[in-house]
């Protein structure tokens, strides 16, 4: 199988975030970037396909240089090769455009992304690649199996699950259930090291139409201090009368 | 040019998140001077009901079986129109970004409130796991906002309310062959109280309580990431930054630390309670109100005072 794990590079769960003085980009200094963390579900997914039928694994990234350690460490994890196209990524359709001249231009039979990216939380890309591709799409996918070139995936939806059939090639938005928590690989020595050897190709954008425009970013308030209650019925009162929440 | 609205429903029976769609797309009309058009199932129960949430015309079509189907059928409708809403249901977030790709690509998602300009359309939406707020501009393609769930609110102004069918075609790129929700329950992202508990109740035997003060309040349950990872509940319940994100009127923690990846996805919520042993869980920093106490006491005197509050209401 030809699979394509799409990887979004973004601040580490426990980053505290920052804004630059223009409050228009966020201020990375400091900020340690991973591989997004529904992305890891996929790509952890791929290798499990990979060994069960056989096939190559591409990561692909679209983002500038420094991007290039995380598409190292999927690498390390176990994908065959990486692609990076070259490009500041300004918005969701721009990206999938991207995504799309690829994909188009190259034969994959299974496209895994992740639900959503945790830095603006967007969880539009795969759902927008898959439209421009006329693919199957099955977003929150907590499940899949491959028969041939059939596939059975089931994706969560609100208060439930539904489970879809389709043939490949299909685009997929992982997350936690894909593969569980505990088969998530973490980069070893040897990983480490053949990581080095393996290639990472960089192409040039060829999409710069952004759709939407960042126009400013600014913290939440901080919260006031909490008030500490001794008794349930204080608590109730306060919500009924102060918070108006009951 | 009118605001067009998909209101989303199940069962034949139109979603509370729906309505607020209505009131939403009523916002953004008042706004741009213009109409409102919703789009639903010729299934539903009872479409002129939305012209109360402000409706101009409502037209109702035999929807296709999935997100990518119904999106083709609303891409014919929203030709030339002023913008489109769509809630940040399940449904909602796999419709929105289809439908995007199809006209432009200018679309908020996660947004937080309704658009303070319309030229470009302009809102806010969070990013960054509600650790940011962003202004954002949609300035290619048709204007769409897709919102979360409780973050605008519902309101009332009478819209005319014109039932008419439509034929539009969509094509379904997958077969549903099962779907399965569980009956009875509140879902997580459209509830209005959240009862959430962590790791802190030692295990899966002691979450009755945690069910029956969720049901004196008509809450949804939800739990932290190691309470799901170890199968004391179900993934679907597990929320924060790589779960489901949550901003209900009232979020009940009751042990949970507050670890940072657990508060981006619920810091949100209006309003925050905490209940936890450890008056230094750093939880009750993002808290409102605060129990220092042992769940397996506070918690069944809590289900009591509230259900003596609601009985007397
Ligand atoms: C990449 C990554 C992503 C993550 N994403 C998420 C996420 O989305 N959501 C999430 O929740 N976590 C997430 N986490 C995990 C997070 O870091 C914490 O480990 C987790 O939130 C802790 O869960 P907890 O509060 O239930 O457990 P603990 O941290 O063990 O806390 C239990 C709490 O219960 C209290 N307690 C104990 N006994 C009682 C009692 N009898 N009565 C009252 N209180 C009591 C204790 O004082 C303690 O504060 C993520 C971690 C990583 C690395
Ligand atoms: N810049 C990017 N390069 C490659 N894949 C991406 C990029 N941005 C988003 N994706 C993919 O799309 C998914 C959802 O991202 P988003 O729509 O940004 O929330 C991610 O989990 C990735 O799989």
């Amino acid at each position: 199988m030809n699979l394509l794990v799409c990887i979004s590079h973004v601040p580490d769960t426990t980053a505290k975030i920052n804004f630059d003085a223009a409050g228009t980009a966020l201020d990375a200094t400091g900020v340690q970037f991973v591989i997004n963390p529904y992305d890891e579900f996929s790509l952890t997914k791929a290798l499990h396909l990979k060994e069960a039928h056989g096939g190559t694994i591409t990561v692909l990234n679209v983002g500038g240089p420094e991007t290039e350690p995380t598409l190292r460490k999927a690498l390390a994890i176990g994908a065959d090769q990486a692609i990076r196209i070259n490009a500041t990524p300004t918005d969701a359709i721009t990206v999938a455009k991207e995504l799309k001249n690829h994909i188009a231009a190259n034969a994959y039979d299974l496209i895994l992304c992740g639900q959503e990216s945790i830095d603006y939380n967007g969880q539009q890309v795969p759902a927008m690649l898959a439209a421009l591709l006329s693919l199957p799409f099955v977003n929150a996918c907590v499940d899949l199996a491959i028969d041939g070139s059939a596939a059975t995936a089931t994706g969560e939806i609100d208060g439930g699950h539904s489970t879809y059939a389709g043939a490949l090639p299909m685009v997929i938005g992982g997350k936690k259930g894909l593969v569980e928590e505990k088969d998530l690989r973490i980069p070893n020595m040897r990983g480490i090291m053949t990581a080095r050897s393996k290639p990472l190709q960089v192409l040039e954008a060829t999409e710069n139409d952004a759709a939407t425009r960042a126009a400013k970013f600014v913290k939440p308030a901080a919260k006031s201090a909490v008030k500490l209650v001794d008794s349930v019925d204080e608590l109730v009162h306060l919500l009924h009368n102060e918070a108006k929440a009951i | 040019m009118s605001i067009i609205v998909f209101v989303e429903d199940w069962n034949n029976l139109f979603k509370k998140a729906s309505f607020e769609a209505v009131s939403y797309a009523k916002s953004w009309a008042e706004l741009a001077g213009t109409t409102v058009t919703a789009v639903t199932s010729s299934g539903a129960a009872d479409p002129a009901a939305l012209a109360a949430f402000g409706a101009d015309r409502i037209l109702t079509t035999t929807l296709a079986a999935t997100p990518f189907g119904m999106a083709q059928q609303l891409a014919t409708i929203t030709n030339g129109s002023a913008g489109m809403v769509i809630a940040g249901t399940s449904l909602g977030r796999s419709i929105a970004p289809a439908l995007a790709a199809l006209s432009g690509g200018a679309l908020s998602t996660n947004t937080t409130d309704t658009p303070s300009s319309v030229s470009p359309v302009t809102v806010e939406r969070g990013a960054f796991s509600s650790k940011g707020i962003e202004t954002i501009e949609l300035i290619g393609g048709l204007p769409m906002v897709s919102f979360v769930p409780n973050s605008v609110g519902i309101q009332e102004r009478a819209g005319e309310g014109l039932v008419e069918n439509l034929d539009a075609t969509g094509t379904d790129l997958l077969r549903i062959t099962e779907q399965s929700i569980a009956s009875g329950k509140v879902a997580l992202p459209e509830a209005e109280v959240v009862v959430s508990a962590g790791r802190g109740l030692k295990g899966p035997e002691h979450w009755s309580m945690i069910e029956e003060l969720a049901s004196v309040l008509g809450a949804a349950t939800a739990c932290s990431k190691p309470v799901s990872d170890i199968g004391w509940r179900p993934h679907s319940e597990h929320v924060g930054q790589t779960g489901i994100q949550v901003n209900p009127n009232l979020y009940i923690a009751i042990g949970i630390s507050g670890a940072i990846q657990h508060l981006a996805g619920v810091s949100a919520s209006k309003t925050i309670v905490v209940v936890n042993t450890d008056a230094e869980a750093p939880f009750f920093k993002a808290a409102d109100y605060g129990i220092v106490g042992d769940a397996f006491e506070v918690v069944p005197q809590l289900v009591n005072a509230m259900r003596a509050f609601k009985a007397g209401q």
